[in-house]
């Protein structure tokens, strides 16, 4: 599936997920929060870039490693990101939607 | 979603009533997995799931070798002396493996989270135990009506573990 953000033209999965991380940019993940009804700040591209940072090296994500980061604590993840912490945050990325159960 | 009148579910209260390991997990990570997805979850430890907020047992839970038929142990090997032990740590080591956090960390991460910890009031009157048995993260002290009275509302769901 196609989609439009920002005037830049990216693949997207069924649930909204970018299946391509070349094609992201800050303007896409800054227009994906605002379906998601976040404001970005500078602690939320922070986690956007460990996250992107994390899956480049191919390491699965979960919230222990999340919380264990150093970037942010489970409690500011949580306030960052509410409805849903590393699905939402995953999408803004661009990066897939998260598969694990912790 | 409502067009097909779906009803999400927004509020999981889950009941923990034994300390066996994987009762335990079973509901920490029905927990977690629900605040993860945006879904408000609440914890009642009562009778033998008080072990599991109880700042001296916790480390020391075990999985149930006799009586547990899905060990596929007999059970008069399942009783030996330090059995439950072994089987125990070799599970702790599977989870690790899958970075599923020990119990005491497990409940840091449900707090920080936001899910309620609550104990049971007649559980701890039965088993003799005061607050300052507990761990620091307990959210209070409940009786079973207060913890119906915190269900109420619409796409609540109860589980009993």
């Amino acid at each position: 599936m196609e989609k439009t953000y920002a005037e830049v033209s990216v693949s997207v999965n069924e649930e909204g997920y970018l299946t391509d991380l070349s094609q992201w940019t800050k303007e896409v993940g800054n227009e994906i929060a605002k379906e998601e009804g976040i404001e970005m700040t500078d602690k939320h591209w922070e986690v956007i870039n460990y996250l992107q940072e994390q899956y480049r090296n191919e390491v699965p994500l979960n919230i222990r490693k999340v919380g264990k980061s150093g970037v942010v604590s489970i409690k500011e993840f949580y306030a960052l990101f509410p409805n849903g912490p590393l699905k939402i945050s995953s999408r803004i990325s661009g990066i897939p939607k998260p598969i694990s159960c912790i | 979603m409502d067009t097909n009148n779906n009803k999400p579910v927004k509020k999981m209260m889950l009941i923990l009533s034994k300390a066996t390991i994987d009762n335990v997990y079973a509901c920490f990570i029905l927990a977690n997995g629900a605040r993860m997805e945006g879904i408000e979850s609440e914890i009642f430890f009562t009778f033998f799931g008080l072990e599991a907020i109880n700042k001296e047992k916790l480390d020391h839970l075990h999985v149930a070798t006799v009586g547990n038929p899905a060990m596929h142990m007999p059970t008069m090997l399942g009783g030996l002396p330090g059995m439950e032990a072994l089987a125990t740590k070799m599970m702790k080591n599977e989870m690790e493996k899958l970075d599923i956090p020990p119990i005491d960390e497990f409940l840091e991460i449900l707090s920080a989270s936001g899910t309620k910890l609550w104990a049971c009031k007649l559980a701890m009157d039965m088993f003799h135990l005061g607050k300052e048995s507990l761990i620091d993260d307990l959210d209070g002290v409940l009786t079973v009506g207060d913890f119906y009275k915190r269900a109420e509302g619409e796409g609540t769901h109860l589980l009993f573990i």
